[in-house]
């Protein structure tokens, strides 16, 4: 462990550590989130680790690396039993973790990032002679990264593969990494798992990669283990084991509401008309350009991107959180200014992604959050201001009850809620209504197998009830199940759109990536 | 996460349940914040050699002890509640407003101000007065709706700017009463023309108080209700929660931060209001007594509830008025009491971190696993 003079990678073939974690179990309060689980990576596999949101995966992850103490278990490294108090125990073993939020300072260079992590790094830095190392220690790397950029302005497959880089520039051997593909093109994820999957086969390294994408794990994971609320439920070989029964695993005997029938719709007319939207993002940076598009009624618009190409800008101006800078929105024909009267006389209704920051007050209750859309109007409200808190409630509890949304009481806090009861309660409060047009966005980031059906026949039923829907996601998948027509975004624009039926994952991800 | 309906009974007796939790922990975490600032102080004072008992006996009865004692405490207590509001209305919005003080100062300079030309023409009290509160909140409204204004339009830091908007008021108050407005019979201490004892807000019949106790009941009454019980009130919490909530639901949030902050300040320059009218008659630097500090203090210590802040105001002005009591017995200078604010300040900023860390007043989580 002596990251001064990183070992040439001839050297580093065959250091692969292997790790085994037996009988991991840990419980937080009346909640047992790991239960006796076991999960073995042999030295210089790609191993994928494979659950539902809530399986327990991350607390697995977290408990190896040391973030909690697990209730019981041992890891073994090497055959070795070894004793992880804390993210700096798992550092001295060479353990290291890559997180699904990056962990880079923004304002300082690639280089100066790297310098910074190490634990020995000294008061005075010799920049000249960190530099010849650095340089040196990347000749050996398969992948490269400027380093005397600002960490900022890298994309984020560059500050990816720099996170990859600063475990391997710390000699962490054993990596975990966390959904890592999740902010990539395909073709930067493919690039990198490449990449990856030939250091393991070289013995360099091992990885252990938590991931919700079963292609991603046919085409380059060696070997798997699946999660299923705590338990283990099963492993195997990831070449031979076949899609359907990974998801066997992972979804176990959950039934699931049934995917609603899209039903073809004859012509309609257009009902959201967008007109040559221009808006700028926080920093007076142009984030979204001459953004144009018409929505028929009954009709879902996917629109696909890399994240942070313009999608959440649009999404903030249709919702009224940002200021358009030019162009205008139009419903039936008439003017939109995204204002609560205008909302209520088009119905104009939106499920934004990460719904505890964009669509409640998580410190009110369930019962109020419900109440967003109809506080100030009849009957919770009388004459426009004075409000009955028996109406509010009665309406909690109905859609409570329809909506089977999992709360204590209607007077939790809403914070108090699991993800996928937060996007139901928000669900059934912008759904339960007559729609004419619905905005989208993620609406199934960070949800567990059994709430997405349910969330994305939702939309289909308001589709096919004849809504005029705006799809935003990262999911390719989701669009093409979804989406009548596709739209990409590429910087800030819509660059490509077609029928689904025209297009396919191809053409839509060389778009993606802005050709 | 295939849920089964739950009966509607089962949800009622839950729900009890969970309020009963919520409303004992916002009762137990300010008590316990109470209890360890008396025991840091009691450190502080044994460390003096003082006895702290004999101090804690002596607020009592500086505050309590008799009823001088209580209409001392009771009329301190009226501008505590009145700026306690005025820090409590905007934190419900999300904002810290500390410039009360300001708020306070320049509403009680509006109200001699305006009241010079009405008394040099003896217009008669019954419309001096109100036009005088009128002024005063007027005023305050303005300087803190200034800071609203800045926040929401120019993304300035609520806080900063109505704590500099403070000294700027003061400032303006000290350059009218040292010049133009100045009364030429105010040698010593520089001061604007006394209204005069026929001008003078008399006291709450049976009681040496001042209206202004009234008034400041009333208003927390009013704003009490008009936080939990109407859609103004409605839309403000959700604002204040979380603001790009509150957009996506098309709420007018630049309005609404504007208005609570208008409220805020206008019952502070209605305490202004009443210190000048009630008690010195006329504009001065005696304006400038803390109650717009203090009063941030009693609204932290209420949880930022309008109905809460009328006891918190009411011990907090005992303690106050107690201040002259432990001076003389303990010969101790009567700023001890603000050494006791400030252990009690800084306590409760730590207290606030605990809510939500206490099992036993938690409703249960569901089933969130990761």
């Amino acid at each position: 462990m002596n990251a001064m003079s990183p070992l040439p990678i001839a050297e580093a073939a065959g250091r692969a550590p292997s790790l085994e974690a037996i009988g991991m179990t840990k419980i937080f309060g009346p909640l047992v989130a790991l239960d006796d689980v076991s999960l073995k990576v042999e030295a210089g596999s790609f191993h994928a680790l494979l659950g539902e949101n809530g399986a327990g995966k991350s607390t697995l992850v977290k408990s190896i690396m040391g973030f909690y103490a697990a209730d019981k278990g041992r890891v073994l490294l090497d055959g070795r039993e070894v004793v992880i108090k804390s993210p700096r125990d798992a550092r001295a073993n060479g353990i290291g973790m890559v997180y699904q939020q990056f962990t880079l300072v923004p304002c300082l260079t690639a280089a100066e990032n790297l310098v910074i992590s190490r634990a020995d790094a000294p008061s005075v830095i010799d920049w000249t002679k960190e530099k010849k190392a650095l340089n040196a220690f990347l000749e050996t790397m398969p992948f490269k990264v400027p380093l005397d950029t600002q960490v900022s302005s890298l994309s984020a497959g560059e500050k990816q593969k720099l996170e990859i880089l600063k475990l391997l520039y710390l000699d962490q051997r054993f990596m975990i990494l966390d959904e890592p593909t999740s902010v990539l093109t395909p073709g930067e994820a493919d690039e990198m798992l490449g990449l990856l999957g030939g250091m393991a086969a070289r013995k360099e390294i091992t990885v252990l990669m938590i991931s919700h994408k079963f292609r991603e794990v046919k085409a380059f994971c060696d070997s798997f283990t699946v999660l299923r609320r705590g338990k283990f439920t099963g492993a195997g070989d990831a070449k031979t084991a076949t899609i359907a029964e990974m998801s066997q695993m992972m979804i176990g005997d959950t039934t699931i509401r049934e995917r609603a029938k899209r039903l073809t719709q004859s012509e309609k007319p257009d009902v959201l008309e967008l007109a040559g939207l221009f808006a700028e993002d926080n920093d007076g940076l142009p984030a979204i350009r001459a953004i144009n598009l018409k929505i028929k009624a009954g009709e879902i618009v996917g629109i696909a991107g890399v994240s942070g190409n313009g999608q959440s800008a649009l999404v903030e101006a249709l919702a009224g959180q940002r200021k358009l800078s030019d162009g205008e929105i139009r419903i039936h024909g008439e003017a939109f200014h995204p204002n609560r009267s205008a909302f209520d006389r088009f119905k104009v209704f939106g499920l934004p992604e990460e719904p505890l920051k964009n669509a409640t007050v998580p410190k009110m209750s369930v019962a109020e959050n419900l109440a967003f859309r109809a506080f100030d109007k009849p009957p919770v409200a009388s004459l426009g201001w004075w409000m009955s808190p028996g109406p509010m409630r009665r309406k909690a509890e109905d859609l409570i009850a329809r909506y089977r949304i999992k709360t204590t009481s209607p007077d939790s806090p809403i914070e108090t809620l699991s993800g996928g009861n937060v996007q139901r309660a928000v669900l059934a409060r912008e759904l339960s209504g007559d729609v004419d047009v619905l905005i989208v966005a993620n609406p199934c980031f960070g949800l567990d197998f059994a709430s997405v059906a349910e969330i994305r026949s939702q939309i289909m039923e308001q589709r096919n009830r004849g809504a005029a829907v705006l799809l935003v996601s990262e999911d390719l998948d989701e669009i093409l199940e979804l989406a009548d027509r596709v739209a990409v975004m590429s910087g800030g624009t819509i660059n490509y759109i077609s029928p689904v039926e025209d297009t396919d994952r191809n053409i839509i991800g060389q778009h993606m990536a802005g050709h | 996460m295939t849920a089964e309906a739950v009966p509607a009974s089962a949800i009622l007796l839950r729900s009890g349940n969970v309020r009963v939790k919520k409303l004992a922990e916002t009762i137990a975490i300010p008590l316990g914040a109470l209890l360890a600032s008396a025991v840091l102080f009691s450190i502080f004072l044994l460390l003096l050699g003082k006895s702290p008992i004999e101090f804690f006996a002596l607020v009592w009865t500086g505050g309590f002890g008799s009823s001088f004692a209580i209409q001392q405490s009771l009329q301190r207590a009226a501008p505590l509640l009145l700026t306690g509001l005025a820090f409590a209305i905007p934190a419900r919005i999300g904002l810290t407003i500390i410039g009360g003080e300001g708020a306070l100062v320049l509403g009680g300079f509006a109200a001699a101000a305006i009241a010079i030309p009405l008394v040099s023409n003896s217009a008669p009290a019954f419309l001096t007065l109100p036009i005088m509160a009128i002024f005063a909140m007027s005023a305050g409204g303005i300087w803190i709706g200034l800071a609203g204004w800045l926040r929401h339009y120019r993304g300035v830091n609520e806080t900063i700017s109505s704590l500099l908007l403070s000294y700027i008021a003061i400032a303006i108050m000290n350059f009218f009463v040292e010049g133009m407005l100045r009364d030429p019979s105010s040698a010593n201490k520089p001061s604007t023309m006394p209204i005069g004892d026929a001008y003078k807000v008399g006291n709450i019949p049976g009681l040496d108080v001042h209206w202004g106790l009234a008034a400041g009941i009333l208003l927390a009454v009013v704003l009490y209700i008009l936080m939990s019980r109407t859609t103004f009130g409605f839309a403000a919490r959700m604002t204040g929660g979380n603001p790009r909530a509150a957009l996506a639901q098309g709420l007018p949030v630049g309005f609404l931060i504007v208005s609570c902050c208008m409220i805020a300040g206008a019952c502070a320059g209605l305490a202004g209001f009443f210190e000048v009218a009630a008690i010195h008659g006329q504009a001065n630097a005696s304006l400038v007594a803390g109650y717009g500090f203090t009063g941030i203090l009693v609204a932290f210590l209420a949880r930022h509830n309008p109905l809460v802040i009328i006891p918190v105001a009411v011990l907090f002005g005992a303690i106050a008025a107690s201040g002259g009591v432990i001076q003389r017995r303990m010969a101790m200078p009567d700023a001890t009491v603000l050494v006791l604010q400030g252990i009690l300040f800084v306590v409760l900023l730590v207290s606030e971190t605990f809510y939500g860390r206490f099992k036993i007043f938690q409703p249960g989580r569901t089933g969130d696993r990761t």
